[in-house]
């Protein structure tokens, strides 16, 4: 099945079949490995990117469902060479280790951003609770979301 | 790209509605083993883990008249493509029925939440499902629809057994509805092992006070074996009592006694039981108190 959608603000058409599952698509077809692929049952969060400006568990969406939709990865946060504050959070708070679930938390936490700008560490929290680390960093990512809320963005993000 | 351990769904046929006679006409097109996908959370895992191995998916995510939460009357109706984000943050709801924005709160994760829809959860049926014991303790009903025509069915009466509904593969689930109660108060209240787990066992109730005494009431119970996920001898003990400590307490053993959990990796079944006492307890107390303007 023929499908046409937009990621990170290029548009893409490709064959797929009904079956493959949009974190597939995004990494094997469109070869955006930003987009990491854990669990593969909606609880780690770590293929979190955003649907029509909402974030998704990408394990758990088909890629046709995403058929006409606009999708934003990991890959889309930079702006060129300047990171998001939230990128830049991360690395000023030290806000990962091994890497894995940084992707998924910093697609989170940038909607969390763009809706409350302001959030308290227990709203941070509850924001990220679908999104698991097992490096136990949590401080840390509560740390890098708040730094990047302190810092905000000056130039305008494309979803 | 067929990788170690990656689960696949099988193959399956696609098909997206644009309207609900369009979808109505897709299930008959592709026949007895196409399925209806909304937020997909519950279908996609059991594809993927091969439980379920539709031969077609006619996906509804984009049939407008199945969006959006509204009053009729003197009934609040939720369209079945009303996600979980948009029940826990609805005015509308929050307004007549505090019980919604406290059990989507323990409902999953945020982001789950963005996807998974109040009529997809009514229709997989989950023996522990969270919002069919909202829905029973509000005594709501639903709308079925299918090609000659609508009927409404009480949710009370709707489960058919762990993942089976009234719902024929030939209709679709269209609206959840709820009768709107001046002066009640409602609460909701869960006991799960980790944040956005499944529950170990959860209580939802309303209460009307009125003149002192419980005028109206209503008890619903998941995750641990009551019948329809309500609790009808409880509610029939309260009305016209004072909803005191004592007898809200009696009320929620009578509820705990008609419960029938079995033993999991969640818990034994007393331990249940004795949660569906004291979650129904706390439940009882607040909505009365809600009720009473405390």
């Amino acid at each position: 099945m023929q499908i046409t959608l937009t990621v990170n603000g290029t548009e893409y058409t490709r064959d797929v079949e009904p079956r493959m599952l949009l974190v597939h698509f995004i990494r094997d077809e469109l070869l955006l490995r930003g987009t990491h692929w854990g669990c593969d049952t909606s609880n780690c969060g770590t293929c979190t990117l955003w649907v029509d400006g909402e974030p998704v568990k990408s394990c758990t969406m088909l890629a046709v469902m995403a058929d006409g939709r606009a999708i934003r990865t990991v890959e889309g946060l930079a702006n060129g060479a300047e990171l998001d504050p939230i990128q830049q959070g991360f690395i000023e708070c030290h806000g990962l280790q091994c890497g894995f679930c940084t992707p998924g938390m910093m697609m989170t936490g940038r909607w969390l951003l763009d809706n409350n700008p302001n959030p308290s560490e227990g709203e941070i929290r509850e924001c990220i609770s679908g999104q698991i680390c097992r490096c136990t960093g949590y401080k840390n990512i509560v740390s890098a979301i708040q730094w990047a809320a302190e810092h905000p963005a000056t130039s305008e993000v494309t979803s | 790209m067929e990788g170690e351990g990656m689960q696949t769904p099988a193959p399956v046929g696609y098909a997206k509605a644009t309207s609900v006679s369009d979808a109505l006409a897709l299930l008959k097109k592709h026949g007895e083993d196409s399925r209806i996908v909304a937020g997909g959370h519950s279908l996609i895992p059991m594809m993927r883990l091969r439980i379920a191995a539709p031969e077609a998916l006619i996906d509804i995510n984009d049939v407008a008249e199945l969006k959006g939460i509204s009053i009729e009357g003197n009934e609040i109706v939720i369209g079945a493509m009303v996600r979980h984000a948009e029940v826990l943050s609805s005015p509308i709801l929050f307004e007549h029925y505090a019980i919604f924005r406290e059990a989507e709160k323990l409902i999953a994760d945020p982001i789950v939440r963005n996807r998974g829809t109040i009529g997809g959860s009514m229709c997989q049926a989950d023996p522990s499902e969270d919002l069919s014991a909202v829905g029973a303790a509000l005594k709501g009903t639903v709308v079925i629809q299918s090609e000659s025509g609508t009927r409404t069915v009480a949710l009370r009466d709707f489960h058919e057994g762990p993942y089976m509904t009234k719902v024929a593969q030939s209709e679709i689930l269209t609206q959840v509805r709820f009768p709107i109660r001046p002066g009640a108060g409602s609460a909701y209240e869960k006991v799960e092992r980790r944040v956005g787990d499944w529950p170990v066992a959860s209580a939802g109730t309303f209460v009307v006070v009125k003149d002192g005494v419980v005028d109206d009431c209503g008890i619903g119970l998941t995750a641990v074996g009551a019948e329809h996920f309500c609790a009808p001898e409880a509610e029939a003990f309260l009305i016209g009592k004072e909803p005191t400590e004592e007898n809200l307490s009696a009320a929620a053993q009578l509820a705990a006694d008609s419960c029938n959990p079995f033993s999991d990796q969640r818990g034994p079944a007393d331990y249940k039981k004795h949660l569906a006492h004291e979650l129904t307890l706390r439940a009882l107390r607040r909505s009365a108190a809600a009720s009473q303007g405390a």
